[in-house]
């Protein structure tokens, strides 16, 4: 059975299997394998089945477009029309969504097919899918871990073989985290290069989408079908998309690399710290000039990120209540009752704790301490990386601080989990691109290297990783209870 | 920065959020360590610094104030809780 988008688009114009039947196969992997992975929310068969069977006509018809008849899907937080969205929340456990989100739609006239959604933390809040209404998804490399987050169905389904790609949003590095923490590639572009219309918000100045698939050149495909310019999202980016798959192959020889130091200090796993240099040895070895870089203020992005993340949560989620869409409470009293019950039995703890602090911080005699203050940090952490950017063409290290951890080990102390977004959330704060891909194991629980690109150089990202994946075959592997 | 549990009632009515009475002190000591965290911040001098808040210090695009949807009510009071004569229905709240 093919795993990648690159094997099944070959096949599919080779005529060596019909996208049906692929869709099937996929879909008869989700039916054994899901019941213990709890990757999706909802499994879309009949749409599935349907927009397969256009797509062989498509390819019949010599009418194929970038992804006709690659089958693939949506973490629920991307609206799909007619189709429930549910964002991992009891709020919006009953919302069917009414329209596309331009990805959804994106990726739909590319030609692929959709198999369902994926599970996620409520509202993209959290790094470990252990905050989903849905129940927690397994790590399938260990049961017993976690995938990471927020979109750790996308990625347990990816790493499992249940879907050869699927998409994903980032706020803090939820596409980069739960890609290291499943060993499969993701990117996060620059912010403004996809659309967040019909992306249901978290916070507006740092989502943003993007895929997952076992390869670079996978996502270049995937990434090429969703990005561009989209006159609903007034944040878009009207610069031009790259070719990314065009520009793959163009070889890593005398690009400068710089290794933040502040990302390999005090808190990195020593034994994931190793994993890595090996990794950048290779690089070297393919002719990087690999250097030292400082990001003096990456201790701050922790507390930065959490008010400006709070604050715009606490803003964006005030819209769920209880009148037009989503959970009501039953035999309100009045219209204050109806908010706050909907409200109070709609979220779980982590939402709610997070609405908490951002209504706190943007409250009234706290903004300038709490939310301009952080607005502030904000730009010195850019800063931090456009200097860095004046010496070296990419920033490399760590995805994550440790591998996986145990389903459990941190829900007691929300701190704890934050800090597992160490080395994923400044680039948010900057608004620049990252991906993750694995290169290795400690304790079977794969290893992933972040990539960090300037504005819009999401083609360089790719290339590296596309030329580390030519002599490394990490991303290939396969968790042994699903190969 | 330690609150107390009327800070946190006060803030969740500020939400509009309902939490349960017996769950307030775990608010308390769950968001007093969360704004612990927050005020590493203060370790840093910023004064002067111009506030970032688009990343790409990118400015709202506009656009001419046309009509650009249909109108979908009936399709989005579909997915409504409560509504009648394409009205959302809420509490009664003018005596």
């Amino acid at each position: 059975m093919p795993y990648t988008v690159t094997e099944i688009r070959e096949g599919l114009a080779a005529g060596r299997f019909s996208s049906s039947e692929i869709t099937r196969d996929y879909l008869s992997r989700i039916a054994e394998h899901n019941p213990q992975l709890n990757c999706f929310i909802s499994v879309t068969e009949e749409i599935a089945l349907q927009q397969a069977q256009a797509a062989d006509k498509a390819l019949a018809d010599g009418k194929a477009e970038l992804l006709t008849g690659v089958p693939l899907a949506h973490k629920d937080l991307f609206c799909t029309d007619g189709v429930r969205t549910s964002c991992g929340s009891r709020m919006l456990d009953n919302f069917i969504a009414p329209y596309d989100a331009t990805v959804v739609e994106r990726i739909h006239d590319a030609g692929a097919v959709m198999l369902g959604k994926t599970n996620m933390d409520e509202f993209a809040m959290g790094s470990s899918n252990e905050n989903s209404w849905y129940g927690s998804v397994a790590n399938p490399w260990n049961a017993a871990h976690v995938p990471g987050g927020s979109s750790g169905g996308s990625a347990a389904a990816v790493a499992a073989g249940l879907v050869p790609a699927a998409t994903g949003t980032d706020t803090g590095g939820s596409i980069r985290q739960p890609a290291a923490l499943c060993g499969v590639t993701g990117i996060k572009p620059t912010y403004g290069r996809v659309s967040r219309y019909g992306m249901i918000a978290f916070a507006s100045s740092l989502d943003q989408g993007g895929p997952f698939a076992r390869s670079a050149a996978d996502c270049a495909l995937l990434l090429q079908a969703m990005s561009g310019f989209d006159p609903r999202d007034s944040t878009s980016s009207e610069n031009e998309v790259a070719d990314f798959s065009a520009q793959l192959d163009q070889g890593i020889e005398g690009l400068r690399i710089g290794l933040p130091k502040e990302f390999f200090a005090e808190g990195l796993d020593s034994r994931l710290a190793t994993v890595i240099e090996t990794a950048i040895g290779e690089l070297r070895k393919l002719g990087a000039d690999v250097r030292e870089v400082s990001l003096p203020n990456t201790g701050l992005s922790i507390p930065t990120y959490y008010v400006v993340a709070m604050a715009e949560c606490s803003s964006n989620l005030s819209r769920f209540d209880g009148v037009r869409f989503g959970h009501r409470c039953t035999d309100p009293v009045d219209l204050e009752d109806l908010y706050k019950r909907s409200r109070g039995e709609g979220f779980g703890d982590e939402v709610k704790r997070r609405i908490l602090i951002g209504t706190y911080a943007l409250s009234a005699g706290y903004y300038d301490a709490y939310y301009l203050k952080a607005q502030q940090l904000r730009r010195m952490i850019k800063n931090d990386f456009q200097q860095a950017f004046a010496d070296v063409d990419l920033i490399l290290g760590p995805t994550t601080p440790e591998v996986a951890f145990e389903i459990g080990a941190k829900t007691d102390d929300p701190v704890s989990m934050y800090l597992q977004d160490i080395y994923t959330i400044s680039l948010n704060l900057a608004g620049l691109p990252g991906m993750s891909l694995p290169v290795g194991f400690v304790d079977g629980l794969p290893v992933g290297m972040q990539l960090i690109g300037n504005y819009f150089d999401e083609a360089r990202l790719l290339q590296v990783a596309h030329r580390y994946q030519q002599v490394s075959d990490w991303h290939l592997q396969m968790p042994e209870a699903f190969s | 920065m330690t609150l107390k549990t009327d800070d946190v009632r006060s803030i969740a009515h500020l939400a509009r959020l309902h939490i349960e009475e017996d769950a307030v002190d775990q608010y308390v000591g769950d968001l007093s360590s969360i704004l612990a965290l927050v005020e590493q911040m203060n370790q840093v001098d910023s004064e002067g610094v111009i506030p970032l808040s688009n990343p790409l210090d990118a400015s709202q695009r506009l656009r001419a104030d046309e009509v650009s949807e249909s109108d979908q009510r009936d399709k989005f009071q579909g997915i409504a809780p409560d509504v009648a004569e394409g009205l959302y229905r809420v509490p009664r709240v003018i005596e």
